[in-house]
């Protein structure tokens, strides 16, 4: 697996959207950093930016390097590899490369800003984590879904669906189920809801390291007194894992079956 | 050396394999021949354990292929596209398929002389033509010593000088005692090279044996009308 993860990565690592995307990192921190002069406001801004944009990046770069690279893992399929190794291969390739962008690119400017002498290190590495985490469940939930369909423009339509669900639709629904069941005690249902988004976790994660919680009223003291303990964070962090985890064995299991 | 017993596949709807009886003798080359969508790669692509057969057997020198991979070893595959990925170049591909395999014995260069490849060692595989695509494809098949050579639409996008080579190629294979299962629409090219011809007609093995017992059934003077008459039969 890893000689195919090797060269996955480094074909991505030739391709010109890696760079684009490494470039809109760096422009974007650069930006965000020497316009805006404060740590924390850049990282709450940056935070935004990054739950909507790593979940769609991942999505549709793993769609679309699945795709393209179609023949090409034909290619593979005929040599005296196992198929999981391809397929888990080519997914840690793009999601590693996906990541290495996404940290080198925020990386830079704001380790030249000097973020090592700052108290915003660890709101910052947080940042870098819940990116990764995002990149890797998305990246694989794309895997999955352009596993199970041949039919390319049906697997890029699903995997647009899938992140607007998660990115959008899945807060409208939830806030809509608050609202109209206000009259019950939700405190519960919230947390669990929160809990399966990963989009949504990620989102609460960073939002309660940065202390902002006090905004969101009552429910971000609940979610203060539950995500702020170390039992809180250890089980979302298990719930990312979770979510890495479940698609991956799935990308394992269709590639075990599908035809070629 | 392979072993296939009732072998049933279908995707979906559509069943295109609907039990296969074959055994391919050691040495020798033997062509799969039939007509659009009669099984042909279908049945290339269960031997290498890309398609899954629904049920059914194949076995290479008697062992089982169920969840095996390591038997891919001792094939060489030329698929029938020749797609890679566009930011490698051609020489990286080669040593990375080497390293995939973890083989020594490779004559990559001597494949590499004989198709002039040199000046396209250092261009990316998206730069090049079809035919130049299909001809690294034939040194990545060729390059390794494996007994079993299996080859998809091998001529297809070359010009007739390298043709001839490959044709020439084949030979020199067969003459190290290999067995080589070749598909081709080019029926010339398959009476050349062929030991003995394998016939599919949807989904069924319709024919198997030597060209000559062919036109004997057939009762046609020559391979092409013997092939015609097959078909026109079938489909009457």
């Amino acid at each position: 697996m890893l000689k195919i993860l090797k060269y996955s990565f480094y074909d991505l690592m030739r391709s010109r959207w890696s760079y684009v995307y490494f470039l809109f990192y760096l422009l974007l921190g650069i930006v965000l950093l020497f316009l805006n002069n404060d740590l924390s406001k850049a990282v709450i801004t940056l935070m935004n930016v990054i739950i909507i944009l790593v979940p769609l990046i991942g999505t549709i770069f793993g769609v679309m390097y699945y795709y393209n690279s179609r023949e090409f893992t034909e290619l593979l399929l005929a040599q005296p590899v196992k198929r999981s190794s391809i397929f888990l291969g080519q997914y840690f390739g793009v999601a590693t490369s996906l990541t290495m962008s996404l940290i080198i690119g925020l990386g830079m400017p704001f380790v030249f800003y000097g973020i090592f002498n700052s108290s915003a290190i660890w709101d910052f590495s947080l940042l870098l984590i819940t990116g990764a985490f995002l990149t890797f469940i998305f990246t694989a939930l794309a895997f999955v879904i352009a596993l199970s369909n041949e039919n390319r423009i049906k697997g890029f339509g699903y995997a647009i669906l899938l992140w607007l669900f998660m990115a959008v639709i899945y807060d409208g629904l939830f806030l809509m189920s608050l609202l109209y069941f206000e009259d019950y005690p939700l405190d519960k249902f919230s947390l669990v809801a929160t809990m399966l988004n990963p989009v949504d976790l990620s989102r609460v994660l960073i939002l309660l390291k940065l202390d902002i919680s006090a905004l969101l009223g009552y429910t971000g003291a609940v979610f203060q007194k539950f995500f702020g303990t170390s039992f809180g964070l250890i089980l979302s962090f298990v719930m990312l894992v979770f979510w890495v985890v479940v698609p991956t064995f799935f990308i394992w299991r269709i590639a075990k079956r599908k035809d070629f | 050396m392979i072993e296939i017993k009732d072998l049933y596949k279908k995707f979906g709807k559509n069943e295109v394999l609907k039990g296969i009886d074959l055994s391919i003798k050691e040495g020798g080359i033997f062509s799969i021949l039939g007509p659009n969508g009669s099984g042909k790669t279908t049945l290339i692509k269960a031997i290498l354990g890309m398609v899954l057969p629904d049920s059914g057997e194949i076995s290479i020198n008697g062992k089982s292929l169920k969840n095996d991979f390591k038997y891919r070893d001792k094939i060489d595959y030329l698929p029938q596209i020749a797609n890679f990925p566009g930011n490698l170049k051609v020489n990286e591909l080669i040593d990375m398929i080497k390293d995939l395999r973890a083989s020594q014995a490779t004559k990559d260069e001597e494949l590499i002389e004989l198709f002039k490849l040199q000046p396209f060692l250092n261009k990316k595989l998206a730069n090049l033509s079809g035919g130049t695509k299909q001809k690294v494809n034939l040194v990545l098949t060729f390059m390794f010593d494996s007994p079993l050579i299996i080859l998809d639409e091998p001529t297809s996008g070359l010009d007739p000088i390298s043709h001839l080579r490959l044709k020439n190629l084949i030979f020199s294979e067969k003459e190290k005692g290999k067995t080589i299962l070749v598909t081709s629409h080019i029926l010339s090219f398959v009476e050349e090279i062929a030991d003995e011809i394998v016939f599919l007609l949807e989904g069924k093995i319709y024919f198997k044996g030597t060209i000559s017992e062919l036109k004997s059934k057939t009762e046609q003077p020559d391979f092409e009308h013997a092939i015609a008459s097959i078909l026109s039969a079938s489909y009457a």
